[in-house]
């Protein structure tokens, strides 16, 4: 592990050592074991119930640990994981079409373009089997065939059938399943779930993780939480962008809190746009609806070819139409990855040639599809997602084309974590779509599931023991004065926000920052805006902590209150993300830097200078982090660049 | 439906200051109400119209905006979720209302779900159940291979039907006894559909009954509301097979 800077910071991503087929393997049969006897005595805090989290928390209180789990929501299951719509991949090849765990490993490595740890993608595409036979044996609905056997499908461009589902509401079904194994263990005792309590802060004894702040968000209370280890498992920060696929509560303040008490931020700007999104229709926008991806496997996308074209889609003669995807990438046509169909859609929109009354759309058009297999098969195929587009948009896509336009969905940074999920803060891990782990530069579609929950059930249970084992339980309680620093802090942090009583709400400040990052720090990145983002924001922030008006009081339920510590979170995070944009000037994956691109105008990779990873440590709100390299070092696969024309 | 742009509504809102609050109605009115927004979208502007008022906003749940996850509960001009079948408050647009309108707005309300604040409730009753039975027994990593043990399409599929409720508790809320005959029913119809939940198919019904009964919802008497509200369309019959359920799992 290379260090490029001076700092003496230490870190080790302690990858086991051995042929690649063989490491987890291998790394199983040494983690040290916490004797069953002892597991009681140990006190583990997990953040957040969503995939990630729900399952870990399960599966640790099963094994013998007392685990207090915590959650936004009224209840676990409302997690964001929730609305996943599409499916989880898995290695089974049930359909004999010739996948492997090899080729799942290769597909995800691959798709996120040689930015990921080999190692830990395999492991991924290794466990990802025991997850559908434990999502199955909890009572999971998944789709079958006639025979009985479970029915897979093919996702995102994939070139085997690998995806599992649940109609199409996968995330959902999953999630309960996870939900009802952690309400077993809360009903025999072994795990309490803390709905509606937000972790405000982490608590840190020599720099170590020793437990959290937590606000109660029905009485306001601040509380103290001592644990012998800290799972982070609290989701992704799309909404930094103000607009995205995620819901309302997503948010990155678990996450941020502990960056800035010494945890390391992974790849922060890596980000995923995805292509197929209802556009926006007005400023009091809330947040965007995700069309699923498996409507481009019969929607052709297209756009008028002259600019500034008003008329109604269909008053548009065939030769007047560009179908822009099926044009550049004859090969893949429609179905090229997330990443590419976001920036041409991006570019067409820029020429003016987009459609809809704010120009910021394409169609996506089924009339050929009806045409060639009848709209009986289409309505079978996408009748739940027609029905969907309709409500929101008031437009019956069976006769005039859907509009598309792309919409902020994923974020594949997270907390930098070694392979035993540790972040550089020993005893705080971090799982699922908080940490930065598997997917690189870009997520393939179905394999965010995938990763939530092979960490909660099948990595953090071997992984953790290894920790545990030198730690001694409950060594520190909450009367230790660094509980009581960090409540003081907190408390007062919310008593400054609700005392600035500015003149702009602290949607006004969410909206402006979310503008800045969707034009500078969004599709297309280059030198000059992602510089103008940085000095935009801090100047934002500094404007947010004079002026933001935040209502009501501390001590009552305060959907506000929280909603202005989330911002004020953002407000940070947004200038990371933009410096670690900057710091990177090649493209690869969903980031794409105008600098760096091949004649063509398609993403270009520069592997001799940028084959690592950033990770950034926090040095103060108002100075420049020091910025990090873990060197990516590829023994099995070959790098390659992507290429569907 | 308005076919305009924009409408004025007139709103009648739940305010509740906490638990112990008695609560009222308090009146606003908002002006040039796009009618592609979502109706959650139209609390949000009146918030920002209070807030720039330094008023305290209206406090109400809601997280996914997509009728998933099952936080949105409104009861709109006295009807769980509001007009249209079929569609979580969520996903319910202002186009589905007159301009000039009055709308009425309050919280569940049922004695198992108290108020929070102004619409918010708590809903915990609903994890308790849950936890009582709603599961099986699974430890992890102790699962056959997922085609081990085939299940045909039909029954699949039957209880998916069942296992797509969202838990927010719209039947409760609608039921004239405030009963969670169905969310229970369609957790019980759903594993009892599947060879999975064959091991604790009698304690799992018991269990859950139990529990339900203690958290003080009331009986079902088959008015059907629940079924007429639910969101996501979970048919009564739910309730039938717990009763077939209960009654196997009692007298054998
Ligand atoms: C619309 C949509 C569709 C998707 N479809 C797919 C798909 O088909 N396939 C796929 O593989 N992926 C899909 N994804 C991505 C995938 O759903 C997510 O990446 C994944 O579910 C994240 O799971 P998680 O457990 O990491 O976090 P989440 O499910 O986001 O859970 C976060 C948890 O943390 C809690 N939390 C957060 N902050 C705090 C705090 N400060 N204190 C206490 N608790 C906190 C929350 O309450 C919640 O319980 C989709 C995403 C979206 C938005
Ligand atoms: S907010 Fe999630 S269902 Fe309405």
């Amino acid at each position: 592990m290379e260090v490029a800077d001076k700092s003496t910071f230490k870190w080790d991503s302690k990858i086991p050592t051995g042929p690649l087929t063989e490491k987890w393997k291998t790394h199983k049969n040494n983690v040290k074991l916490v004797n069953p006897s002892n597991k009681r005595k140990f006190n583990i805090i997990v953040v957040g119930t969503g995939l990630a989290g729900a399952a870990a928390a399960a599966s640790l209180g099963e094994l013998g640990y007392n685990v207090k789990a915590f959650c936004i929501q009224d209840s676990a299951r409302r997690a964001h994981s929730i609305a996943a719509q599409g499916g989880i991949n898995a290695a089974k090849n049930y359909q004999n079409d010739g996948d492997s765990i090899w080729r799942l490993f290769y597909d995800t490595i691959k798709g996120g373009d040689y930015r990921s740890r080999e190692a830990n993608v395999y492991r991924l595409a290794e466990v990802s089997n025991n997850i559908i036979d434990q999502c199955v044996a909890q009572g999971v609905p998944f789709a079958r065939e006639y025979g009985g056997t479970l029915d897979n499908r093919s996702f995102g461009g994939a070139q085997v059938s690998r995806t599992f589902y649940a109609r199409g509401q996968t995330g959902q079904q999953l999630l309960l399943g996870a939900y009802s194994a952690l309400m077993k263990t809360v009903h025999s005792g072994k795990v309490e779930v803390r709905t509606r309590e937000e972790m405000l802060d982490l608590v840190t004894v020599d720099g170590t993780a020793k437990g959290i702040i937590s606000r109660n968000l029905v009485t306001g209370k601040i509380e103290r939480h001592a644990a012998d280890a800290v799972l982070l498992c609290t989701g992704g920060y799309g909404n930094v962008f103000y607009l995205s696929t995620n819901a309302k509560n997503s948010n990155v303040t678990a996450a941020w809190r502990c960056y800035r008490k010494g945890a390391l931020f992974g790849n922060p700007s890596f980000t995923q746009i995805h292509p197929t999104c209802i556009p926006v229709s007005g400023e009091y926008q809330s947040k965007l609806t995700l069309m699923s991806e498996s409507l481009r496997n019969d929607g052709r996308v297209w756009v008028p070819k002259a600019k500034g074209d008003k008329r109604p889609p269909n008053q548009i003669p065939e030769e007047e139409r560009d179908y822009y995807l099926e044009r550049i990438y004859p090969s893949f046509g429609n179905l090229v990855p997330r990443d590419v169909a976001s920036r041409n859609a991006k570019n067409v929109c820029d020429e003016g040639r987009g459609v809809g009354e704010s120009g910021l759309a394409v169609y996506l058009d089924f009339a050929d599809a009806i045409q060639r297999d009848g709209l009986k098969a289409i309505q079978d195929r996408y009748g739940n997602l027609f029905e969907m587009y309709q409500k929101i948009t008031d437009e019956n896509p069976y006769e005039v084309p859907m509009r598309i336009y792309p919409a902020v969905h994923y974020t594949m940074g997270g907390l930098w974590v070694d392979y035993n999920l540790m972040t550089t803060v020993p005893g705080l891990f971090a799982l699922g779509e908080a940490n930065f782990s598997d997917h690189g530069a870009n997520r393939l579609g179905a394999s965010a599931l995938m990763q939530g929950l092979a960490d909660g059930y099948f990595v953090i249970p071997y992984t953790i023991g290894n920790y545990l084992v030198e730690v001694t339980p409950g060594e520190i309680d909450t009367d230790h004065e660094a509980f009581v620093e960090a409540e003081q802090k907190i408390t007062a942090e919310l008593e400054q926000l609700l005392n600035i009583k500015g003149s702009k709400t602290i949607l006004d400040f969410h909206r402006k920052l979310g503008k800045i990052m969707w034009d500078k720090v969004g599709m297309s990145r280059d030198e000059e805006g992602l510089k103008e983002a940085i000095a935009e924001i801090s100047a934002l922030r500094k404007e947010y902590w004079t002026d933001v008006f935040v209502p009501g009081q501390q001590a009552t339920y305060n959907k506000y209150l929280e909603y202005a510590m989330r911002v004020a979170d953002f407000l940070e995070l947004g200038e990371l993300m933009a410096r670690d944009a900057l710091e990177r000037p090649e493209s690869c994956g969903g980031h794409f830097r105008e600098e760096s691109k091949t004649p063509e105008g398609e993403a270009k990779r520069d592997d001799e200078n940028y084959t690592h990873v950033s990770a950034w440590e926090f040095t103060g709100v108002d100075s420049a982090p020091v910025h990090h390299r873990e060197d990516l070092v590829f023994e099995n696969v070959k790098l390659t660049q992507r290429s569907y024309k | 439906m308005s076919t305009q742009d924009n409408i004025s509504v007139n709103l009648k809102v739940w305010r509740q200051d906490g638990p112990n609050d008695k609560g009222r109605f308090e009146d606003y009115s908002l002006k040039d109400v796009n009618t592609h927004m979502s109706f959650l979208e139209m609390l949000d502007v009146l918030n920002e119209n209070l807030m720039k008022e330094k008023k305290t906003p209206i406090e109400f749940d809601h997280d996914c905006r997509e009728g998933i996850c099952g936080s949105c509960n409104l009861v709109i001009n006295g009807i769980a979720h509001g007009p249209e079948a079929r569609t979580a408050a969520c996903q319910l647009h202002m186009r589905h209302f007159k301009d000039g309108e009055t709308i009425t707005i309050e919280p569940w309300r049922a004695t198992a779900f108290p108020v929070i604040k102004d619409l918010v409730v708590d809903r915990n009753a609903f994890d308790r159940i849950m936890s009582a039975g709603g599961y099986v027994t699974v430890a992890t990593g102790n699962a056959p291979d997922a085609n081990a043990l085939p299940i045909s399409k039909v029954h699949a599929d039957s209880a998916m039907d069942y296992a797509i409720c969202i838990g927010c508790g719209a039947c409760v809320a609608s039921c004239p006894n405030s009963s969670a005959a169905l969310f229970t029913g369609a957790k019980i119809a759903q594993l009892s559909k599947l060879p999975q939940g064959e091991p604790e198919r009698k304690q799992r019904v018991k269990s859950m009954v139990e529990q339900m009964e203690k958290e003080g919802f009331g009986d079902c008497s088959n008015f059907g509301e629940c079924e007429a509200v639910c969101p996501v369309g979970i048919s009564i019959s739910a309730i039938a097979t717990m009763r077939t359920e209960y009654v196997k799992a009692m007298f054998s």
